[in-house]
Order: structure tokens, then sequence, then C-alpha cells
């Protein structure tokens, strides 16, 4: 029974249609926690006592961070599995993912810049995790441009997805030289195995801001996938149907 | 039996990429023309106080290395993949993995090992001090592998394109980022007198990973750009 689920689910009909019915969900549910996240974290949080209210760009920053790391291991898994059983879906999980997570990564480096103007009197400092995040930039961008170079579908994604693979072998060999070359941002507060080093009503909104970005990836990848699936799948008989049947 | 096959599969290779570099003299100095080049471009552009040149050396000669290594790498499977032989490789009997590293080494012995050997004299060039070259030629000499390996995997996924170039070097370079890094402050360390068997270890154990994973995906990669 549960083999039969996944075989249906990979199949693109039948993603193509739940995908469709989870997507106002996803995006209703973002939306909701978005506004609460927001609310709390410009109105109910309170200004810190070093950094005054400018900390509140956390709020975007750090949620953007961890989703820049997440969505490449989310296109590394895909990547393995489409590699691997070979399935159609994975590989566009991948390709769709893509630019998703190359702005995150982005968002990630801009709102950190807009917060390292007023704290560190710079926009940008040589500091690991700064440039961690912009070579996982331009890893992001290379993926992006190899498929768009690659004019086959299938062998474009594949190709993404040995990439990908590639890339997530160095990203912690990455992080750890950077790391030990150059530091100055602050430590992990939040995931320290000890008590965060961060206030609860600083932690709720923030908590509430990554579960908001994580749903709008949802939602975003599935969109972009049944994009994707359509322009694939434009000679199949079930993509013909869908088309006359509107 | 088989084994001794792929032994022999395995030399003939290195030897048949050895004749072919040999009979292309000019090609095979292009890329050490240019780490020479590159680095003596820097003193004329940054002024010759040897304090400065000392304190942004090995960094130069790092950088110039990971350029001329990114020059080099397209030669790797370019002319086996426009003549068909690199069809050949995936069709033989041997697992392909293997016939890449013998490419790999090839392209090492013809591209890294003359770079390797010119190392100190670019080292004099820039006043580093004889601790510091002696680790610059340690550092490269475990680091210039590092770099054929993992540029192979990226040359094979772009083999198959017109206009792989560009986007060669934009898959590449990051992933040269932490042997740059490991390497020039070893080089910085040991011009300072400190002891460097951390940063060599560290970059022992890139080859060692690259040397284990990479002609894995090299393969697979060029199994995509063929199929």
């Amino acid at each position: 029974m549960f083999n039969n689920f996944f075989h249906k689910m990979a199949s693109p009909k039948y993603f193509y249609r739940i995908a469709g019915s989870l997507i106002p969900w996803l995006a209703g549910a973002c939306l909701l926690f978005t506004l609460a996240g927001l609310y709390y974290g410009l109105y109910l949080a309170p200004p810190d006592y070093q950094q005054g209210e400018s900390y509140r760009i956390m709020f975007i920053h750090v949620p953007a961070a961890w989703m820049s790391m997440f969505v490449y291991v989310v296109m590394a898994g895909a990547g393995a599995i489409g590699l691997v059983w070979r399935i159609k879906l994975a590989e566009i999980m991948v390709i769709s993912s893509a630019p998703i997570g190359a702005s995150f990564t982005f968002l990630a480096l801009v709102s950190g810049s807009l917060w390292g103007k007023p704290m560190w009197g710079a926009w940008w400092v040589w500091d690991a995790r700064l440039t961690a995040e912009l070579i996982l930039l331009f890893l992001y961008l290379g993926i992006i441009a190899l498929h768009g170079a690659i004019e086959d579908r299938r062998t474009a994604a594949r190709a993404v997805a040995i990439l990908t693979l590639v890339g997530v072998i160095n990203i912690p060999i990455i992080h750890f030289s950077v790391e030990w070359w150059n530091t100055l941002h602050q430590g992990p507060t939040v995931t320290r195995f000890d008590k965060p080093a961060i206030h609860i009503s600083m932690l709720i909104p923030l908590l509430l801001m990554a579960v908001a970005f994580k749903l709008y990836y949802a939602f975003v990848v599935l969109m972009r996938a049944r994009c994707e699936l359509l322009e694939r799948e434009s000679n199949a008989g079930w993509v013909r149907e869908l088309v006359e049947s509107k | 039996m088989k084994c001794d096959s792929l032994t022999r599969a395995f030399t003939l290779l290195i030897r048949r990429d050895l004749i072919l570099a040999m009979r292309h003299r000019a090609e095979m100095a292009n890329p050490l023309l240019f780490f020479i080049l590159v680095t003596s471009l820097f003193p004329l552009g940054i002024g010759a106080n040897p304090n400065l040149l000392q304190a942004v050396g090995p960094g130069i000669i790092w950088v110039a290395a990971l350029l001329a290594a990114l020059l080099s790498l397209d030669s790797v499977f370019r002319s086996d993949f426009e003549d068909g032989t690199l069809e050949q490789y995936l069709l033989s009997s041997h697992p392909v993995s293997v016939l890449v590293l013998a490419k790999v080494l090839a392209h090492w012995l013809i591209t890294g090992l003359p770079l390797l050997l010119v190392s100190p004299l670019l080292g004099v060039l820039l006043d580093l001090p004889a601790a510091g070259i002696k680790v610059l030629f340690v550092t490269l000499l475990l680091g210039t592998p590092v770099l054929s390996l993992i540029g192979s995997v990226c040359v094979a996924l772009t083999v198959g394109l017109r206009k792989g170039g560009m986007i060669l070097s934009l898959l590449v370079l990051p992933l040269y980022v932490p042997l740059l890094i490991f390497a020039s402050s070893a080089v910085d360390t040991a011009a300072a007198g400190l002891p460097v068997t951390a940063h060599l270890s560290l970059i022992a154990a890139l080859l060692v990973l690259a040397l284990s994973l990479s002609p894995f995906a090299t393969a697979a990669a060029l199994r995509v750009s063929l199929s």
C-alpha cells in the first residue's frame, strides 16, 4: 500500500492534481504565519538592550539563511533519488528548487549587510558565515547556469543532480574552512544544546517566521514544479486532456 | 587476468595521453606560461614593496595556480569527446572510473607537475622566505592533484556544451575555495615561522577525499553528458 502511494505520487498526472489542491492551503498558511510572525516580531517583541530596533532584521535574515541551506539539502536529496531511481519528479524538484534557494541566499546576504552597516559599521566584511553564504550563492548560480546551458531537459536535470551532490559534499568543507579562516559573526544562538541564548519573546517570532519561510518554499516549489511538468509533458495525453477540458 | 588487463589499460591510457601531449608541446606550455605571467603581473600592479609582496605572495601564487588549472581543464576530455574516443571508454569492459583516474593522472603530469616545479622560482620572485617556499612546494604537491580531480567532474559535466568555458569557471571555482584557503594560509603560517602540520594534513585529507570520490562522480557525469 505504501509502495503504491509512492508510485501514484511519482506519476506526473497525480502529482499535478494533488499539488494543485495543496497550493492554496500552503499559501494561506504561509500568509497566516507571516502576518503573525511580523506582528509579533515588529510590535510585541521588545527592543534589544544592545542593538536597539535594528536587530529586528533578524526575523527575515535568520530564516532566509536557514532556508538557503535547507533548500540545498532538499535539492541534494531529490537529486540522489532522481539519479538512483530515475524518478522524473525528483529531477523536476531539483531544478524547481534552485532559483528559490538562490533567492533565499541572496535575501540572507542583503538583509545581513543591511544589518551589518549599523552594527559593524560596514556593508560587507569578510566574515566566515558571510563568505560561506556568498559561495553558496555561487554554487546555486552554477547549478542554474548549467541547467540553462544543456538543451535536453532530462540530460540537464541529471547533470544538475550530479553537480548538486558534488556541492553537498563540499558545503561542510567550505563552511569549516572559512569559519576557521576568519570569524566575526556571532555564534549560533538557537541551535545550542543547552538553553537557547535568545529570549523567548524573540524566539517565538523567529520560529513563526521560519515556519512561514518553509511554507513559502513549499508552495512556490510546487507551483514551479507543476509548470515545469506541463512544459516537459506537453505531448502527454493527460496534458492534452487538461487543456481541452478547460 | 582481468585485473592485469585493467592495469594495462590504465598504463596504456596514461602513456597515450603523455605521447599526445609531447607531440603538442606548445599547448602543454600554455598553462605554465600563464601561471608565470599572471604571477609576475602582480608586482607590476601593486608595487614592488618587498613587505607587501611577502604578505600577498602565497595568495597570488595559489590564485594563479587555480586559474592556470582552470585554463587547462578544458583539454582533459575535449579532443577525446570530439573524435569519439570518449564513447569507446564508456563502452569498454573496464570500469569507467579507473579510466577517468588515468586521464586525470595524465592531466596532472602534463599541467600540474610543471607548475609545481616552477613554483619555487616564483616564490623567490615574490620575496617569500625559504621556509615559505618549501611549504608552498608541498602545498602545491598535495593541492594540484585536487585541482585536476575536482576539475574533472565539472569538465565532464560541460564537455558536450558549445559554450562550456564560462560555465566551467562558475562551477569549478567555488569548489576550489577550501583548498585555496588551507594552502595559502599554510604558506603564510610557515613564513611566520609557525608549525604547519595541521594545514598540510587538511590538504592531504582533501586530496584523499577527492581521489576516492571524484572518479565516480566524473564517470557518472560523462555518462550523462554522452547520453
